[in-house]
């Protein structure tokens, strides 16, 4: 029952197949995505709602295949193409587990997804093209450390479906595997850049980051990153020694020199208008000489990763959102400024971050990226 | 100079632009209500109401706020005449130290004001920003659900003034 525990954290069960204040892995959370909104299942084991009948075998066909139980073909919104990387071994462990937990009878509301792809048929088709079924076998030049890595990364962790750009038709794009990739309006940065100036991550910062969620020397994790490092926490440190073992060694060559400022570029009176907002509505925290920055090992805006990115999506969205209160597991918060400021504002202070926490050339047409973002979240 | 409309009343300033609004609100407009806890956006002790949206007054800079009209729990009632949300904590003698109350109150007030019904659900969501360290949220819940049942005739929106 442990090791299913710790399976069903690794893989992020919880994250999904729970509703906003709803009981765990009873499902109705609403995802968005580009072909409408799909809501999670329930996978207690109640047997009208859940999955109560499910046999180990009906399990794992979903697990590996993306078939459910009747033989409708499911969304891969379920990362089954990930799953199926997964040992027989942790497949029953996470059945069995699940199979333990309370059951709730709870229906998930019905897709409202756009023709033709509400026809669940059509995802043979997408599957043919897209599911590579069965593990991988393990790689004898590596040793065990970096292929369990690979299995919880490309397996059950399935962290390229957030950190892979997607296709028109939904697919993870295989020869970008790991550029990163857009979800519920965040940027998940790209993987294979990890040891990239102008800050490199380190193996004891990865896995500091992984285990709790923020790291001193790159920021917070916020939006759909935080829960998988809360999940993260409950596992056993091997397993992500592993996983950042694994990513660390999938960093492509430096392609580029680092980007100078080009201060010609730069839209200074927006920069002026940012550090006034600044020192009111960030500086208590975020100023250089704040508690936060002088306790804790809080991470500065000179190292975040947010302000550092190629766009301006994350810091914007850490501006909008903020991260809310995590409730017993507080590790970080920051309130939301949605509606403190307006477009001009967020962008005012994200080139003012820009210009004086880094070395990179401003970002173009922040108030729109702001605007869009904005409207993207108004729709979840 | 900075414009601010304050309880329907139109204020010129000569602060700087980088003055937090409940600065503004309690050093150069005397409305004491607002209070700072923690400046930091944690407590909701200083929170008001900006454009109908309950929001921290500490992290508010006076140059964010253009044409939005802001309100304090000064423009609710007085002391001889309180408003209905005010009479309600009164009744249910919700305030221990008092300190949050002022925040509490103007966030329950933007609650009411999009939903005069709230369930309780509702009104424990709604209020999580806000903390009270007395420990008396059984009461202040009590207080915003008698409030919401009470006739809304004394807990007008304030006219804009001038």
């Amino acid at each position: 029952m442990r090791h299913g525990a710790r399976v069903v954290a690794l893989g992020d069960c919880a994250v999904c197949h729970t509703a906003k204040g709803g009981k765990p892995y009873a499902g109705g959370l609403a995802l968005a995505t580009p072909f409408g909104t799909i809501y999670t299942t329930n996978i207690t084991p109640d047997p009208d709602t859940g999955i109560g009948t499910w046999s180990l075998e009906a399990f794992t066909r979903a697990m590996r295949r993306g078939i459910s139980r009747d033989g409708h073909q499911l969304y891969p919104a379920f990362p089954y193409v990930h799953y199926t990387r997964m040992s027989d071994n942790d497949i029953a462990a996470a059945y069995a587990f699940l199979m333990e937990r309370d059951p709730v009878s709870a229906k998930a509301p019905d897709n409202a997804l756009i023709f033709p792809l509400n026809f669940r048929p059509l995802v043979a088709f997408w599957n043919v093209l897209f599911l590579r079924e069965g593990p991988e076998a393990p790689d004898v030049s590596r040793d065990a450390t970096w292929n369990r890595g690979r299995e919880l990364v490309n397996g059950l962790g399935h962290c390229a479906a957030c950190h892979t750009p997607l296709n028109p038709i939904g697919g993870e794009q295989w020869n970008k595997a790991f550029h990163g990739g857009v979800v519920d309006g965040w940027e998940a940065p790209p993987l294979n850049a990890l040891a990239s100036p102008p800050n490199p991550w380190t193996k004891p910062q990865l896995m500091a980051y992984l285990r709790t969620g923020i790291s001193s020397h790159h920021g917070a994790a916020a939006g759909p990153m935080l829960p998988v490092t809360q999940e993260l926490g409950t596992v056993p440190q091997e397993d992500v020694d592993a996983i950042a073992t694994y990513l660390l060694s999938l960093q492509k060559p430096q392609a580029r020199d680092l980007a100078q400022s080009d201060p010609a570029g730069a839209d200074k009176a927006s920069i002026q208008r940012g550090a006034v907002l600044f020192s009111a509505a960030c500086a208590a925290c975020h100023g250089d000489k704040s508690p936060m920055q002088s306790l804790g090992e809080r991470p500065s805006l000179a190292t975040s990763t947010a302000v550092h990115a190629a766009t301006p999506r994350n810091t914007v969205q850490m501006m909008l959102e903020g991260v809310p209160w995590q409730g017993e597991q507080a590790l970080h918060y920051m309130p939301p400024f949605a509606h403190t400021l307006n477009d001009r504002q967020v962008a005012d202070i994200a080139n003012y971050l820009r210009a004086t926490y880094t070395n990179q050339p401003p970002w173009k047409d922040v108030v729109q990226a702001a605007a869009d973002i904005r409207k993207g979240d108004q729709s979840r | 100079m900075i414009h601010l409309t304050v309880n329907g009343t139109d204020h010129a300033l000569d602060i700087d632009p980088a003055t937090p609004l409940l600065y503004a609100l309690r050093d150069h407009l005397g409305l004491n209500g607002a209070k700072f806890g923690c400046g930091m956006g944690q407590c909701g002790a200083c929170t008001v109401i900006v454009d109908n949206q309950p929001t921290f007054s500490c992290l508010t800079p006076v140059a964010a706020l253009g044409q939005r009209a802001v309100r304090t729990i000064e423009s609710l009632g007085t002391t001889d005449k309180p408003g209905r949300l005010q009479q309600a904590f009164i009744d249910q003698q919700a305030a221990q130290c008092g300190y949050c109350i002022a925040g509490m109150i103007m966030r329950a007030q933007s609650l009411l004001e999009s939903n005069p019904h709230p369930t309780d659900a509702e009104i424990l969501q709604h209020m999580e920003p806000n903390l009270c360290r007395c420990g008396t949220h059984m009461r202040i819940l009590a207080a915003i659900r008698a409030a919401s049942h009470a006739p809304t005739t004394s807990q007008a929106k304030p006219e804009r003034k001038s």
